[in-house]
Formats: C-alpha cells, structure tokens, sequence
C-alpha cells in the first residue's frame, strides 16, 4: 500500500465519555486499522476521556455494546503506548487503580509483562503531543 | 504544502463540514495541496446526493463535488461508518442487498486505512470536528 517504509508518529487523543455519544467507539476503530501501518502508535486520555478506561464498565441498563474489552487488545496489536492524564483523573476522583488493567509483552525484555498505562501531568502529556506527526483528536 | 483533512460531524448540524470547505477552498487559492478529505463519523451524511436544502441555503454536498471536480480533491467516505449509518453507493446497494444508494459520486467508499495513509503521505492532517 502506498506509504509503506514511512514512519510517523500518531496519537490518538481521547476527550469524550465512552458512551453517550459514537466518538469513542469510531475512535477506537481507527486505532486499530493504523496497527496495520507499522505506525508509532500511542493515545491519550484527557478530560471525559479516562472514562474509556475505568475497570468494571457495564452496558446492561443502556442498551448497548461494551466495547471495553477492546483496549485490553491493543497491546497484541504492538499499541502500548496509552498517556493517561493525571489531573483529569484527579478532576473526577478517579486514581490509576480505577482503570483497567492493560498490558503487553515487551519482546525487548523476554517479553515480560508490562502496563501500557502511562501515568502523565498535564505539562507532560503537551510535551508528548508536541513531538506528534499526527494528532487526531475526539 | 500537502493537506488531508478529517470531518467528523454531520453537515447542516454542526459547522465542521463547512469550516473544512472554507479551508479547503482557502489553502488552494494560496497554492496548497489538498491530498484526500475523509469523512468519519457522522460526517459520511455529508455524502448525500438525497438531501434538498432550501434554495437560499447552501447545498453542502454539491458544494465540496464541485470543488472537488475542479481541484482534483480525493472525497473518502468511510465505509464502517456509512453502513452504520445507511450510507451505501451502488456497489454497496447490490453487495448488501438494499432497495436504494445515496452516495453523490463525487464521493467514494473505502476504508479507514485511507485516513491513515492521508496522515503519513501527507504534510498536514487537520481535524474539523467538536
């Protein structure tokens, strides 16, 4: 496919409630079609946004699909990269133990198991931005 | 420089589309390329050949066709997102065995590895949406 042997860093920046509206879902989807690229893939979670992460997500009352399980995917797929901000937790109460627990296989270290969580401030994450070739956003 | 652009609202709605149209139509006249616009979300509406505004409004389909046919622009609409939301070309029409297409042919269907693609071929990706 055409650009092939290009790499550019992407990230994701998730904003939004996993449910209420479509973003988080069609966001995710979009994540999953760039592991084909052999792109730098990462994300971050800011604002409502960490609630895309929170461990013991149940859809029964709404009527629809919980995707949460999906995240827990993205390491196999060589995405291990997830910033979580800090303060956006901090904002809703929340700390890094509410979250679910995402890992990969480090094949640079006897593929132990690793967290994808990145724990970051909000100073830390715009530094992290800043070095994006592609920023997409929702 | 070399610009693809993501919409990711519908059209009439929200702004998104028509702010994306104005930048385009900007950063041609200043000699920039525009490689691909890709339409996700509920931005694959936009794609309607259905739709009739009225007559002292824009018509935001027929809008970005025509600008599209004079500048050679690349119109992707997704097709995850279409078929969710019942945005289907002929070729669709006939796969998935519907009674009718909507898709202005102005547009067409792929997937969400042309968004990507877009990002690394191109200089610039800028998102329209909330």
């Amino acid at each position: 496919m055409d650009g092939e042997g290009q790499t550019k860093k992407f990230m994701f920046v998730n904003r939004k409630v996993p449910y209420g509206t479509v973003y988080a879902l069609e966001s995710l989807e979009v994540v999953l079609i760039s592991a084909a690229f052999d792109q730098d893939v990462s994300l971050a979670f800011v604002d409502d946004g960490v609630y895309q992460l929170k461990d013991g997500q149940s859809t029964d009352g709404i009527g629809m699909k919980n995707f949460s399980p999906t995240y827990k995917a993205l390491g196999d797929y060589d995405i291990n990269k997830l910033y979580v901000e800090k303060e956006s937790l901090e904002e809703r109460g929340l700390s890094v133990d509410d979250l679910m627990e995402l890992t990969y296989e480090d094949e640079d270290d006897d593929w132990a198991e690793k967290s994808s969580i990145i724990l970051v401030s909000r100073d830390e994450l715009a530094e992290v931005m800043d070095q994006q070739d592609v920023v997409i956003s929702s | 420089m070399k610009f693809t652009i993501l919409i990711n609202e519908g059209p009439y709605q929200h702004q998104a589309s028509d702010s994306a149209y104005q930048f385009a139509k900007a950063a041609i006249a200043k000699g920039h390329e525009i490689f691909r616009v890709f339409f996700y979300n509920d931005a694959v509406n936009n794609a309607t050949r259905l739709a009739i505004p009225p007559q002292d409004d824009r018509n935001i389909t027929v809008q970005w066709a025509e600008l599209a046919e004079q500048n050679k622009i690349d119109m992707v609409v997704c097709i995850a997102a279409a078929q969710r939301r019942g945005m289907l070309d002929d070729d669709e029409k006939d796969r998935q065995g519907k009674d009718a297409s909507n898709i202005h042919p102005a547009f067409r269907i792929s997937g969400l590895g042309q968004l990507v693609e877009g990002g690394i071929q191109s200089d610039r990706l800028i998102t329209f949406g909330d």
